[in-house]
């Protein structure tokens, strides 16, 4: 088929193989103990097929090879050993009370990754990722709480939610003024108007001195004489620079008009009672912890 | 005609699709390079082998090996250095460093690695030593290669390969003691207590040594090897190479005591530069990519010129500049300074530089701030505004640091740091380790008209009473963008 064909400039053999014409090939044999590597290779492939599963068999089944190894058993398997490594740790958040947590040298580190791991799946969607609320949804960082601030609270809120259907959920809420026709819109200016002087931010002196009566006759029962709420109630405190909906007047109008029932989702039986332990801590050392 | 008829017919040619191996028997050589590549081997091989022995103190508490990488935790040790998992840049240095090195000795004298320092340069050479020491040397092993099986035949293929498994087994061993400390080592693996990744790189290395340096040999470096690719690139005019220098040798051919040198070469075609070649070439046929610069030849050339009377010299280390100049009378001088070397020296100087800055400022204490991104501040009900910052303080000292944290240029602010509890609470730092805390600084709502605007600089102190020492960090305090 092809004749011996020596290169005339390098005096080398070509592979004797022509392309249009005059194009050759210099022959530079690949040697030969790298052609029986890659048999070996090929050899040493077939090890696979036994030692690892491999060939999808009938009825959606597969070959399971020797030691029926799958990258899901891996997973399941350093879960595992993951949850034997915390296992300790949760002991002794579950035997430590709930306050003292974070007093614990050992814990602390573990609440703090834990417990930002377990806030950003399940509190972060409407808190934040970092605990810092937004219209309606509380700052979890500042120190003013609705319904207290000490660890046991948070626990308590986590575990059975505000207004959220849970026989012992945090369960009062805010009438509608205004939609009920309760207070007249006249009358619900000037309250706003009071309630804005609380914190020394009134536009209207006289408005706010008519709005004191109406205050009394109806907001003193949850948000107190001064206004400084009552977290047994979740009534926020009105004099201090912290507005969950808003602290301009229009805000505030709205508030009483339409009144306020923020839902929170009660915990129990989603997260166990230990998750909600460290989670408590971790939102009490956010830094507003009472 | 099937497939199968034209597999077999191109097989069957004599040039085929694959070259069979052309065994290499490489006689003894005498003189200064081979005594030069003694010298290496010993050197090199005794270093190797040895290192991990070296003690040295460190105290209590960390490894008395002088040379140690412990992966297990995370550190390397390099006689009085000490590099952490995070510092591997320094690792990098020293890499760019040896790759410069490199280049500019390949631009100085070509394949000086490859000929002399190359680990497959050196353990083929003990390899053949210990060939030669059971097989003799090269005539005596062509005879034994091309004898009948006989008692003498295996006894002494046997020793050879018994001898280099031995090697093998010593090299992976010693590669072993370098992770590990070399004492407790030495006896877990007789004790067959050793983890388990130890055998399998002794193994991996007992065989793999066995293979590259006994068995495969000049195929490593012939196909491979990307070096020999590289370096071709990296040769210039003015690279001393080893070299034939065929305007003196040629016309070759044999010459009888007394005959004329007049209208002839000096090159007496005794092909004892070929013989005594490890890689199996003819350096009179040029530079070629197979030439490792073991320098060799010349030792042999030498020997041969000094026995018929010629000025030593044929093969030598010579620049093309000169091989290739018109006249031979006068020899160009060789140009070690040129713009290649200078840039590598100048990179070599600069990198060096760079490494040695960063060594000296190297601290023993490592202090690092982030800053809170969710939220970025929070006010507080009282009107005080409060950031969060994650702070990590890495003690790289052997002893246990009791430092103090404060604010340095946000007057009046209040620092809390949580889990501790005090007015100015101590921070301990075990050794070799890392601390994070969170901390939160406040400033009172009297203060905040004095913030400048939405980011405040101010620096972070982080006092180690014992040492008298403080270290500065920077940091911003942040606040709403409208005030």
């Amino acid at each position: 088929m092809t004749e011996k064909h020596v290169d005339s400039v390098t005096g080398v053999e070509t592979t004797g193989h022509v392309w249009d014409g005059d194009l050759r090939e210099l022959n530079k044999p690949l040697p030969r103990w790298w052609l029986y590597v890659l048999y070996a290779t090929i050899i040493w492939s077939i090890g696979y097929w036994v030692v690892y599963p491999a060939w999808p068999v009938v009825n959606g089944d597969y070959t399971k090879g020797m030691f029926d190894y799958s990258q899901r058993g891996e997973v399941s398997k350093e879960v595992a050993a993951a949850k034997a490594a915390q296992s300790k740790y949760f002991e002794l958040i579950a035997a430590t009370p709930v306050g003292e947590i974070t007093k614990n040298e050992e814990l602390l580190p573990f609440v703090m990754a834990g417990g930002a791991a377990v806030f950003g799946d399940r509190c972060g969607p409407c808190h934040g990722k970092g605990g810092g609320g937004a219209v309606g949804y509380p700052n979890l960082n500042d120190d003013d709480w609705l319904w207290g601030g000490t660890p046991e609270a948070i626990q308590q809120t986590i575990t059975h939610g505000i207004r959220s259907g849970d026989p012992e959920a945090r369960d009062m809420a805010m009438p509608r003024f205004g939609l009920d026709g309760i207070l007249k819109p006249a009358e619900i200016a000037d309250t706003a108007q009071y309630v804005l002087s609380l914190s020394g931010h009134s536009t209207d002196a006289a408005a706010a001195e008519r709005g004191k009566k109406t205050f009394a006759d109806n907001c003193v029962a949850c948000h107190g004489e001064e206004g400084k709420g009552n977290q047994d109630m979740g009534a926020p405190n009105l004099t201090d620079g912290i507005w969950l909906y808003g602290g301009k007047l229009a805000d505030i109008e709205k508030t009483i008009e339409t009144g306020r029932g923020g839902v929170m989702p009660y915990w129990t039986g989603r997260l166990d009672p230990v998750t909600i332990k460290m989670l408590a801590a971790y939102v009490h050392s956010l830094g507003g912890g009472q | 005609m099937n497939m199968m008829n034209r597999t077999t017919e191109v097989a069957g040619q004599s040039v085929g699709g694959y070259a069979g191996r052309q065994k290499i028997y490489p006689k003894l050589a005498h003189g200064n390079f081979r005594k030069l590549k003694w010298a290496v081997m010993v050197a090199t091989l005794g270093v190797y082998y040895l290192l991990p022995w070296l003690r040295w103190d460190r105290g209590p508490n960390l490894p008395n090996q002088a040379f140690l990488l412990d992966f297990a935790n995370q550190r390397l040790f390099f006689g009085p250095i000490e590099i952490w998992a995070q510092e591997l840049y320094y690792i990098t240095g020293i890499l760019i460093l040896s790759a410069l090195g490199l280049f500019l000795v390949t631009a100085l004298a070509g394949r000086v690695w490859c000929g002399y320092a190359c680990p497959q340069t050196v353990w083929t050479d003990l390899m053949i030593a210990v060939e030669r020491i059971w097989q003799g040397d090269r005539n005596a092993r062509i005879r034994l290669d091309n004898a009948r099986w006989s008692f003498n035949k295996i006894w002494r293929k046997a020793g050879t390969h018994a001898t280099w498994l031995l090697i093998g087994l010593a090299t992976g061993g010693a590669l072993v003691f370098y992770f590990r400390d070399a004492p407790t080592l030495a006896h877990e693996l007789l004790t067959g207590d050793a983890p388990t990744v130890a055998y399998v790189f002794l193994g991996v290395f007992t065989v793999s040594t066995y293979l590259l340096g006994g068995i495969a040999r000049e195929q490593v470096c012939i196909y491979m090897c990307p070096w020999p690719r590289i370096q071709g690139a990296m040769f210039d005019a003015d690279s001393l190479l080893v070299s034939y220098r065929d305007w003196r040798g040629e016309p070759r051919g044999p010459h009888k005591k007394g005959q004329s040198w007049e209208g002839r070469g000096d090159c007496v075609d005794c092909t004892a530069c070929v013989t005594v070649c490890p890689m199996g070439i003819d350096i009179r046929d040029g530079a070629q990519l197979e030439c490792i610069q073991c320098a060799l030849c010349i030792d042999a050339c030498d020997e041969i010129m000094d026995r018929v009377g010629r000025p030593r010299g044929l093969i030598a280390y010579d620049t093309f500049k000169n091989l290739e100049a018109p006249t031979h009378d006068k020899r160009v001088p060789i140009r070690l300074i040129r713009p290649r070397t200078l840039v590598y020296t100048a990179l070599i100087a600069l990198v060096s530089g760079v490494m040695v800055f960063a060594w000296s400022n190297r601290g023993d204490m490592d202090v690092n701030i982030l800053h809170d991104r969710n939220p970025m501040f929070v006010q507080l009900s009282d009107g005080s505004l409060r950031n969060g910052y994650v702070i990590k303080i890495m003690n790289k000292e052997h002893d246990t640091r009791r430092l103090h944290l404060e604010l340095s240029g946000l007057d009046g602010a209040h620092l809390q740091i949580v889990g501790l509890s005090g007015e100015r609470p101590t921070i301990e730092v075990v050794p070799d380790n890392l601390r994070a805390l969170k901390v939160f600084v406040t400033v009172p709502a009297a203060l905040r008209a004095k913030l400048s605007g939405s980011a405040t600089p101010f620096r972070f102190a982080v006092v180690d009473p014992a040492e008298g020492e403080t270290l500065y960090h920077d940091a911003t305090f942040r606040g709403p963008a409208n005030e």
